[in-house]
């Protein structure tokens, strides 16, 4: 396969929202990029900081009280945080399209699917007649897979089951043919079955359209069957990224290992389960040291000490960890404990 | 391990009506548990598996009457509870304990943890205000954590630590039944893995019996000896949790099971994707009511509905791929048995 191009490039970027209660930085300093055509996956549990990274990107921030308070994040060549309101709502309508975990809070209740389908195309197509544009509508509900697409056009969205809402939704994200598609748990709040039908089509769309899709999820399952490279992240930092498949076969950061064990396995039944002790501290809780030490079975001196930064331990594998860096001391001793494992 | 029926439902039914307009007319009802019978032994673990809306909860619910069932009976221990009066009931409840989803929304935020874990004794009428307080702090420790979190509020506590008190409250009047309803459905994974294994010890240490209704099949899984499969307020399918991954019968079991995310790229399943939606319940398909997602459906299924028979040991489908053929088989089975 050619080398694809990098199309969106997040850079050092940083988040914080101002409470009452103080600064939360919920996005700490992230770096990764999303190439043409690819599925990247964003896993971690509740509060790390993935739906922030994602309005990041769309803009969407709400201010006060978010703001980014540093980085980058280039698409196409350009600084999007330099952009004016105006240029992003271009970019929105055009180039970078989102879907949510529930369809419901993005589509409006009091319109129809045809009106808002309409309206959607119309901001991107702005020549096209009303003929063209239903004409579009019914095209793109039908890609997504939905049979009775013309009617479906008078139904308002509490017409529609939850699944159906999520085509919807992938419907209108689509219209403008973006480039890439950030869908965050857009599988969440939906049932096994339906789950496996909206990420089938996502799958397909991707090959079919060519749309990178960065896909949130805290679910590692979700991540095994439809991405091709993940990113964990655990309180505001990436703390692992690499290839899909080798997250699964060589987990390296305590936390990734402790997650992929802590999930009860359809396949065969575990005695007892996995558990990585205590809970997610808030962003920003833990002033010094690495974010994961209190809850880490081989934290030693250093990690309550130094920040550990993203080591690289192979190719397009990195890992927040010092068990991985090479420079460190301990190195040694403590890799051979933690591959024992 | 003990083999007696702690529990013992037959043809249980929970029809709600559906109203409309202003003056609220009954216009049809939805079958929202429709003929459900089963059994749980004692100390054992019986899952509930099943897609949103398919009577679950109020299943859970009318076991415990609070719902009243529109039809059926229910047996715990030897009592016939659809027939006591709701102060024979009363009582009978402190045996029967549940465990929600959403343990927040069943704390009273006004109220302390000590208050909160100390009411069910209260309203039991158990032991005195010493004792109480004793208990208070025995159970908040067994549960991980600690006696000096009786002092605070609901909204002090993660969402893992209110389900540790979720169960603990449970546990107060030391009953012989949990009805756990999602319990660790609304947590993170690793938190998740946490609550299971806190159940699991729990279940030793007080030779508990659970009934443990979910949505994801892997955690039912690991936690139940037995499980049963639900679709349109039916049980569709039964078995012993090895049994049922290992051989699912009825085509909705194997298609549910087939669409869970296995955390594991290597592993090549053969994947059924249903077509369409869960039809709705207030106007569900005639015969098998699975038939309109059915990849075998026959011309039968359209028509007859088809009842939950043994088809192993242990092992019961509702479905017409196992209808006559199969039934010198099952025949022999039980005599065998
Ligand atoms: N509007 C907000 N105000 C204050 N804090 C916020 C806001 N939105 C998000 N946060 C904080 O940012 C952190 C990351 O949130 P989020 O990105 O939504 O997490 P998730 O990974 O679950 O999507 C959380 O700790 C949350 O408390
Ligand atoms: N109080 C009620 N009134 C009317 N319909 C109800 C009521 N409670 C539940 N239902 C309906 O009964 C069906 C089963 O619901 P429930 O037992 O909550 O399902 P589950 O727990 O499996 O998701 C659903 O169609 C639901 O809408
Ligand atoms: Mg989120
Ligand atoms: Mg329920």
């Amino acid at each position: 396969m050619s080398e694809r191009k990098t199309i969106l490039q997040v850079k050092d970027l940083q988040t914080t929202f101002f409470t009452d209660s103080g600064e939360i930085p919920a996005v700490d300093h992230i770096d990764f990029h999303v190439k043409e055509g690819e599925i990247l996956g964003i896993v971690g549990e509740s509060g790390c900081g993935k739906s922030v990274t994602s309005l990041s990107i769309m803009g969407l921030i709400p201010q006060p009280p978010g703001k980014i308070v540093g980085g980058e994040i280039v698409f196409q060549e350009n600084d999007l945080l330099k952009m004016t309101e105006r240029q992003m709502r271009q970019i929105r309508g055009n180039d970078i399209a989102m879907i949510f975990q529930e369809p419901m809070t993005s589509l409006n209740p009091l319109f129809t699917i045809g009106n808002q389908m309409l309206e959607a195309i119309l901001i991107h197509e702005k020549g096209w007649s009303k003929k063209k544009a239903k004409e579009r509508a019914i095209e793109m509900l039908q890609l997504v897979g939905l049979p009775r697409a013309e009617e479906m056009l008078q139904d308002y969205p509490h017409q529609l089951s939850g699944g159906m809402r999520q085509r919807v939704m992938i419907a209108m994200a689509l219209v403008c043919d973006p480039k890439v598609l950030i869908a965050d748990e857009p599988t969440t709040a939906l049932d096994v079955t339906i789950q496996a039908q909206i990420l089938k089509l996502m799958r397909e769309l991707n090959t079919r359209l060519n749309t990178a899709v960065l896909l949130i999820t805290h679910d590692l399952g979700v991540v095994a069957e439809t991405c091709e490279r993940v990113i964990v992240m655990y309180a505001g930092q990436i703390i692992e990224e690499s290839p899909a498949k080798q997250i699964f076969d060589d987990p390296q950061h305590p936390y990734t290992k402790g997650l992929i064990q802590s999930i009860p396995d359809m396949r065969f039944k575990k005695d007892r389960l996995y558990s990585i002790p205590g809970s997610v501290p808030k962003p920003g809780s833990i002033k010094q040291g690495c974010r994961f030490a209190a809850r880490c079975e081989f934290a030693f001196d250093r990690c309550i000490k130094e920040d550990p930064e993203l080591y690289e331990t192979s190719d397009a594998h990195q890992t927040r960890c010092f068990l991985y860096d090479k420079e460190g001391a301990e190195m040694d001793d403590n890799k051979t404990l933690i591959e024992s494992r | 391990m003990t083999t007696k029926p702690l529990l013992k439902v037959d043809n249980l039914k929970k029809y709600f009506p559906v109203k409309k307009g202003m003056l609220g007319r009954t216009v049809g009802q939805v079958k929202a548990v429709d003929d459900v019978s089963f059994y749980v032994n004692e100390g054992e673990t019986l899952g509930i598996v099943g897609e949103s809306g398919c009577g679950k909860s109020t299943t859970g619910r009318m076991l415990m009457r609070l719902l009243e069932p529109s039809e059926g009976k229910v047996e715990f221990d030897g009592q016939e509870l659809t027939s006591l009066s709701s102060d024979e009931m009363r009582k009978t409840r402190r045996d029967i304990q549940m465990v929600f989803q959403d343990p927040y929304a069943s704390l009273n935020p006004r109220h302390t943890i000590g208050k909160i874990l100390e009411e069910p004794l209260i309203v039991h009428g158990l032991d005195n205000a010493k004792e109480r307080k004793e208990k208070v702090r025995k159970f908040l420790e067994i549960v991980g954590l600690s006696a000096y979190h009786a002092k605070r509020y609901p909204h002090q506590f993660s969402g893992g630590q209110r389900q540790r008190i979720g169960i603990a409250r449970a546990l107060m009047t030391n009953p012989k039944l949990i009805i756990a309803d999602e319990p660790v459905s609304a947590l993170d994974v690793s938190i998740q893995s946490q609550v299971l294994n806190l159940m699991q010890d729990l279940q030793k240490d007080f030779n508990l019996t659970y009934i443990f209704i979910a949505h994801d099949l892997g955690v039912v899984r690991h936690i139940s000896d037995r499980v049963a499969v639900m679709y349109l307020g039916k049980m569709v399918e039964i078995a012993e949790s090895e049994q049922l991954y290992v051989e699912p019968l009825h085509p909705y079991t194997q298609a549910l099971l087939s669409a869970v995310p296995v955390p594991d790229p290597d592993y090549k399943k053969e994947q059924i994707v249903l077509e369409g939606d869960i039809p709705n319940p207030a106007n569900p398909p005639s015969g098998c009511t699975f038939h309109t997602r059915c990849p075998f459906k026959m011309d039968i299924c359209t028509k007859v509905v088809p009842e939950l028979i043994q088809h192993g040991p242990g092992h019961s489908v509702a479905c017409h791929l196992y209808g006559d053929e199969s039934d010198n088989d099952i025949k022999k089975m039980e005599g065998s048995l």
